[in-house]
C-alpha cells in the first residue's frame, strides 16, 4: 500500500501547492487545508502503515501482545491535526476579514497596509 | 437559519455529546481517546448548539467564558507538571495513586495534565467557532 | 586573588548598568561616583595586587563546564600595564565627560556605554581564554559604535560609527578564524596552554593563514594602513569619547594582541615583514596627514595613527629594546595624547571652533589649560625631562638597532618624529599662543575639565622623572611578559652623547624648522590627501547596498506566488536532483499489494483533491477538501490509528461547521490569472507533489527502525501506568512538548480573537 498512499500524497501535496499559488484567497486557504492533509498523511505513510496493529497494551497484560504500529508519528500527528485545525479557522477567519474590509478577494492587490487603510477610508484617525 | 428538527435535537445531543466527551478523556490513557479528542467533541456540541440558537445562547450554556477556559486548563496542565517537585522530584514527573479506578484506572499526575489539556482546547476551538459566529 | 580579579572585570559591567539611576539620583556628579570604580581599579591594581612576583596572576572560574569553557584570567605585566591605562585615564575622562556633557539628556545613556566599554577593555587585557577574550573584543567594537554614534541624529555620526563597527566587526570575524586556527593548532585556547606553544605553532601549517587572520583582526581595530581611515572620521564622537577609546585604550586593543601573542607569532620573517610593513607605513601616513589637518581632533587623529604606526612597528621588530620602547611609547603616548585630547575639548567647548587657522592667543583667557596643554604637547615633542622623550629614546635606539633594513625604517622614524614635533607646535602655539583671534569670551573650564587635562600632563612629567620607578615596576613587567623570559629593565633621562640623542636634537630642530615654514607648505599642501582606502570601503558599502536592493527586488515580490514558486524552485533543485543519484534503488519498493478498501478511498480522496481545485463555487471546493478531510480519517481507522482517526473526525467535523457558519459570507471564486501562468505553476505544482511521493517512497524503502516504538511498548505500562500507548507519550514521555504546544495554541486563540475584535471594536467607533 506504500506505493499508492505515496501517490496520494504526491497528488494532494501538488493540488494544495497549486491552490495556495491561486490569486483568490479563499483558494488558498482550501490549498492550506490540502497541504495540512498530505503532510499529515506523509507522516503518517513515512512511520509504515500497518493494519491491525493497534498500539494499545491488552488488559492484563504489560507489553503489547504483538508487534505495533509506531506510535511516534501518531503522536506527531495528533498534535498536528489540532494545530492545522487552529490554522485553519484562523486563516478562513482572516479572509473573511480581509474580504469584507477591502473588498477584493485577489491576493494581488494586498500590496500594502496602506492601502488597505485608505481604500476603507479607516486610517488612523478613525478609530 | 433556525431548524426547528436541528433545535429540538440539539437539546438532546448536547448534554450526550458532553457526556460522551468526557467519557473518551476518561478512557484515554487506556483505550482509544484522550483529552485533544475529548475537548473536540465537546467543542462540536457547542458549535452545533450555536448552529441551532445561535453564538449568544451556545455563550450562555458554557460554564465560563473561552479565554478563562485556555488559562484554566493551561493552568492545570503546569500545575499537574508542577506537583512533583513539591515532593522535591524533578519537572513534570508523573505521580500515580496506589488504588485503581474503574474506566480510569490508576490516577495520576499525567491523568491530570490531560484534563488541562482537555480544557485548553475546549477553549480554543470555542473561541475560534463562536468568533467567526459573531462576525 | 578571585573576588578582586572579579571586581576587575565586572565592577564597571555592575556599575553601567545603574549609571541611568546614578544620574537620575545625582545628576551630572553621578560621573564622578562612577570615577569610583576604575579609580579603586588603579587603587587595586597598586596596593593590593602590587607587581606580580612572578609576573603573573591566574584564576580559573568554570562557567560552561559542559562545554568546557571557563572563564579564566591571565594577569602579567602586560595586562597590568593596560589595566592601568584603561583605569586611569578612564576615571579621568569620567569626571571631565560630566563637566563636558553637562546638562546633556542623554547622560545615562553615555556613561552605561562607557562603562560597558571600560569593562570589556578590562576583561580583554586580563582575559586567559582566547575565547572569552574574543567575547571581549567584539564588546568593545559594539560599544565604541553605540559611543561613536552618541550623537545620532547627525547623520555624519551615524555614518561614522557604522564605518568603524563594519571596520573593526569585519576584523573581528577574521580575528576570530585566526583563533580557531591558533587553537587547533595548540590543542587549546588557554593562554597558559598557548603561550607555551609558539614553536608548535610556528611550525604548523596553519601558521602563515592564522597569521594574517589575526593580523587583520590587529590591524583594523589598530587603525593600520589600508584600515586606518574608519579612525579620523570616527572624531564625529564627543571628544570624552574620542580621548578614551580612540587614542588611549581601543585603538590599542590591536597593539595589545600582538603583543599578547608576540611569544606564538613572533620569530618568523612572515612575522617581522607583514608587522613592520604595516606599521611603517602607518607611522609615516599618519604624520604626513596630520600636518595637514586644519581640524583640531583630525589633526591629533592622525597622530594617533601615526603612534600606533609606531607601536606596531616596535613589535614587528620585535627585539629585547624595541619592545621595551613600545611599552614606554605606549604609556607616554596614552598620557599626552589623552590630554591633548581633553584640551581640544575644552577649546571646542569654550570657544565653539576646533578650526586651527580661527584660534589663537587663547593662553590669556584660559591660562591653565595652556599651561596643562603645553606640557603634554612636550611630551609629544619629546623633550627632556617627559617620558616621551625617554620613550623617543629607545625607539631611536630600536631602529638604529632593527635586524632588517635599520637606515630605512630609522629614517622613516625620524621623518614621523620630525612631523610630530611641528604637529605639537601647531598644535599648541597656534591655539594657545600668538595674537588673539576672533575669539573673546572663552575661559577655562571647572577644574574637572582642565584638572584631568594636567594630572595626565603631569603624570607625563613624573613618569619622565621618576623613570627607573616606571621601569621596575611597569615596563619591566610588561616586557617579561611580552619577550616570555625575564628582561631587566632601567630608564633615565641621560645616556650621554651617543648617535641617539645626536638624532634627537636633529628631529628637534628640523621639527621647528617645519614648524616656522608650516604656513607656506600647509597653503600649498591643502586639500592634497593621495591615500583614499576609504573609497574602497565606500564603494564595497555602495555595492553591496545595490546588491541586496536589486535582488530584494527580484526574490521579494510581495506575492505569495511568487514565494511559493521560489520555495518549490530551490526545493527540487536542492532536494530533486540528489534524489535522482539514487533512482536504481526505488524498483525495490514498487511492489504492488493493494488492498481493496483503502484503494477505494485512497481514489475517492484523489478525486475530492482534484475536485477541489476545479470547483466553480467555492462550496464545492470547500465540500471535496472536507471529503479529503474525511477520507484521512478512515485511513488512519484502517491503518491502525483509531486516536488519529476520532482526532480526525472531529476536527473535521469542527471544521464543516465552521465553514457553514461562514460560507455565505465568503467571497466566490473567480478565475484570475491568464492561461499560461496557470499551465506553468501547475506544472510546477504536479513537479512538487512528484517530489514527495518520491520522498515518500525512499524512505518506505528503507528497513523500519523500530527501536522507539519497541520502547514506548515496553515502557508505556511500566513506567506510566497507561495502556494508549500513544495518549502516554503525549501526556507523560512527551509532555513538555505537549504543554508547550497547547501553551502557543492557546495564545495564538487568544491573539486570533483579540485581532478580529479589536477590528470589529474599531469599526464600532469604540
Amino acid at each position: 500500500m506504500h506505493l499508492l498512499l505515496a501517490i496520494l500524497v504526491g497528488i494532494l501535496y501538488a493540488c494544495g501547492l497549486y491552490l495556495m499559488m491561486r490569486r483568490s484567497m479563499l483558494k488558498l486557504v482550501i490549498g492550506l487545508g490540502l497541504l495540512g492533509h498530505a503532510a499529515n498523511l506523509l507522516i503518517f505513510t513515512a512511520g509504515r502503515v500497518v493494519p491491525g496493529a493497534v498500539p494499545l497494551i491488552p488488559e492484563g497484560m504489560t507489553t503489547p501482545s504483538g508487534p505495533i504500529a509506531d506510535p511516534v508519528p501518531q503522536a506527531l500527528i495528533l498534535t498536528a491535526i489540532v494545530i492545522g485545525f487552529g490554522v485553519q479557522a484562523f486563516a478562513i477567519l482572516l479572509v473573511r476579514r480581509l474580504a469584507e474590509r477591502t473588498r477584493t478577494d485577489d491576493v494581488r492587490e494586498l500590496t500594502t497596509t496602506e492601502q488597505l487603510e485608505t481604500q476603507t477610508g479607516t486610517g488612523k484617525g478613525a478609530s | 437559519m433556525r431548524s426547528l428538527i436541528l433545535a429540538s435535537a440539539t437539546r438532546v445531543l448536547l448534554p450526550l455529546l458532553w457526556l460522551f466527551s468526557v467519557f473518551i478523556l476518561l478512557r484515554g490513557h487506556n483505550e482509544p481517546g484522550g483529552g485533544f479528542i475529548g475537548g473536540l467533541v465537546a467543542a462540536s456540541g457547542v458549535a452545533l448548539y450555536a448552529l441551532a440558537f445561535g453564538p449568544a445562547a451556545a455563550r450562555r450554556v458554557l460554564p465560563a467564558d473561552p479565554r478563562t477556559l485556555i488559562a484554566i486548563g493551561l493552568v492545570l496542565a503546569l500545575g499537574s507538571a508542577l506537583i512533583s517537585t513539591l515532593g522535591g522530584g524533578t519537572f513534570m514527573t508523573g505521580m500515580w495513586s496506589s488504588f485503581a479506578i474503574p474506566v480510569i484506572g490508576k490516577v495520576g499526575t499525567p491523568f491530570l495534565f490531560d484534563i488541562g489539556v482537555y480544557v485548553v482546547v475546549v477553549g480554543i476551538a470555542v473561541a475560534l467557532v463562536l468568533t467567526m459566529a459573531e462576525d | 586573588m578571585t573576588p578582586l580579579l572579579l571586581y576587575i572585570v565586572f565592577g564597571a559591567f555592575a556599575a553601567a548598568v545603574i549609571a541611568p539611576l546614578l544620574v537620575r539620583w545625582f545628576g551630572d556628579r553621578a560621573s564622578a561616583v562612577l570615577a569610583i570604580v576604575p579609580a579603586s581599579v588603579v587603587g587595586i591594581v597598586f596596593f593590593m595586587l602590587g607587581p606580580p612576583p612572578d609576573g603573573l596572576l591566574q584564576a580559573t572560574i568554570p562557567w560552561i563546564p559542559s562545554l568546557g569553557i571557563d572563564l579564566s584570567f591571565w594577569v602579567d605585566g602586560l595586562s597590568i600595564i593596560f589595566v592601568l591605562l584603561i583605569a586611569g585615564i578612564g576615571t579621568v575622562v569620567l569626571v571631565y565627560a560630566g563637566a563636558y556633557l553637562h546638562d546633556h539628556r542623554d547622560l545615562g545613556r553615555f556613561l552605561t556605554w562607557i562603562m560597558v566599554f571600560m569593562g570589556a577593555m578590562l576583561g580583554l587585557v586580563t582575559s586567559g581564554n582566547l575565547l572569552t577574550l574574543f567575547l571581549f573584543w567584539e564588546l568593545t567594537s559594539i560599544s565604541s559604535y553605540f559611543l561613536i554614534g552618541f550623537l545620532h541624529d547627525d547623520a555624519a555620526s551615524r555614518k561614522s560609527a557604522l564605518q568603524a563597527l563594519l571596520i573593526t566587526g569585519a576584523g573581528g570575524l577574521s580575528l576570530l578564524a585566526g583563533f580557531i586556527l591558533l587553537g587547533s593548532a595548540v590543542g587549546s585556547y588557554e593562554l597558559s596552554a598557548i603561550l607555551t606553544s609558539g614553536d608548535a605553532f610556528r611550525s604548523s601549517e596553519w601558521y602563515l593563514p592564522g597569521l594574517l587572520l589575526i593580523l587583520i583582526g590587529a590591524f583594523t581595530k589598530s587603525a593600520q594602513v589600508p584600515f586606518h581611515f574608519w579612525l579620523p572620521n570616527a572624531m564625529a564622537a564627543p571628544t570624552p569619547v574620542s580621548a578614551y577609546l580612540h587614542s588611549a585604550t581601543m585603538v590599542k586593543a590591536g597593539v595589545f594582541m600582538l603583543a599578547r601573542l608576540h611569544p606564538v607569532l613572533n620569530g618568523t620573517s612572515e612575522f617581522h615583514v607583514l608587522v613592520g610593513t604595516a606599521g611603517a607605513a602607518t607611522m609615516i601616513l599618519g604624520a604626513v596627514s596630520a600636518f595637514g589637518q586644519r581640524d583640531l581632533k583630525r589633526l591629533l587623529a592622525y597622530t594617533t595613527v601615526s603612534a600606533l604606526g609606531t607601536l606596531v612597528l616596535l613589535l614587528g621588530i620585535g627585539t629585547e629594546t624595541a619592545v621595551q620602547a613600545a611599552m614606554v611609547f605606549l604609556l607616554a603616548h596614552a598620557l599626552y595624547k589623552g590630554a591633548l585630547f581633553l584640551t581640544v575639548g575644552i577649546v571646542d567647548h569654550e570657544t565653539g571652533t576646533r578650526d586651527v587657522e580661527s584660534l589663537g592667543g587663547l593662553w590669556r583667557m584660559m591660562p591653565m589649560t595652556a599651561l596643562a596643554a603645553t606640557l603634554a604637547a612636550l611630551s609629544m615633542a619629546g623633550l627632556p625631562p617627559m617620558l616621551g622623550f625617554i620613550g623617543k629614546e629607545l625607539l631611536y635606539e630600536a631602529k638604529l638597532a632593527a635586524p632588517w633594513a635599520p637606515w630605512t625604517i630609522t629614517a622613516l622614524g625620524v621623518t614621523a618624529n620630525i612631523l610630530t614635533v611641528a604637529v605639537a607646535a601647531l598644535m599648541t602655539l597656534r591655539t594657545f599662543g600668538g595674537a588673539s583671534s576672533s575669539v573673546r569670551t572663552a575661559h577655562d573650564p571647572s577644574w574637572q575639565m582642565w584638572g584631568g587635562v594636567a594630572l595626565l600632563a603631569s603624570l607625563g612629567f613624573a613618569a619622565g622623572m621618576a623613570a627607573d620607578l616606571v621601569a621596575t615596576h611597569i615596563v619591566g613587567p610588561a616586557t617579561t611578559a611580552i619577550r616570555g623570559e625575564r628582561v631587566e629593565t632601567s630608564l633615565g633621562l641621560w645616556h650621554g652623547v651617543n648617535p641617539v640623542l645626536l638624532l634627537s636634537l636633529a628631529t628637534l630642530a628640523s621639527g621647528a624648522a617645519l614648524y616656522a615654514l608650516h604656513r607656506p607648505i600647509r597653503r600649498m599642501t591643502a586639500g592634497w590627501r593621495p591615500w583614499k582606502a576609504e573609497r574602497a570601503y565606500d564603494a564595497a558599502l555602495a555595492g553591496m547596498l545595490a546588491s541586496a536592493r536589486k535582488q530584494t527586488l527580484w526574490l521579494q515580490s510581495g506575492q505569495i506566488s511568487t514565494y511559493l514558486a521560489l520555495t518549490l524552485l530551490a526545493t527540487l533543485l536542492l532536494v530533486g536532483l540528489p534524489i535522482l543519484a539514487f533512482w536504481p534503488q526505488l524498483s525495490m519498493v514498487v511492489a504492488m499489494d493493494l488492498a481493496l478498501l483503502p484503494t477505494v478511498i485512497a481514489g475517492m480522496m484523489a478525486i475530492a483533491a482534484f475536485l477541489a481545485v476545479r470547483a466553480k463555487t467555492s462550496l464545492g471546493s470547500i465540500i471535496a477538501l472536507g471529503v479529503v478531510g474525511y477520507g484521512i480519517a478512515v485511513l488512519f481507522l484502517l491503518y491502525s490509528a483509531p486516536d488519529l482517526a476520532m482526532t480526525q473526525f472531529a476536527v473535521e467535523t469542527l471544521s464543516v461547521v465552521l465553514l457553514m457558519l461562514v460560507v455565505a459570507k465568503l467571497p466566490e471564486f473567480r478565475q484570475m490569472g491568464s492561461r499560461s501562468t496557470r499551465l506553468w505553476q501547475a506544472g510546477l505544482a504536479g513537479a512538487g507533489g512528484a517530489l514527495m511521493t518520491l520522498l515518500v517512497l525512499f524512505v518506505t524503502a528503507e528497513p523500519a527502525r523500530m527501536t522507539l516504538a519497541t520502547f514506548y511498548g515496553e515502557a508505556s505500562y511500566a513506567l506510566a501506568n497507561g495502556r494508549n500507548i500513544v495518549n502516554v507519550i503525549l501526556v507523560d514521555f512527551r509532555g513538555l512538548d505537549t504543554l508547550g504546544e497547547i501553551t502557543v495554541l492557546g495564545i495564538a486563540a487568544l491573539g486570533a480573537v483579540a485581532l478580529l475584535r479589536l477590528v470589529v471594536d474599531k469599526e464600532d467607533g469604540r
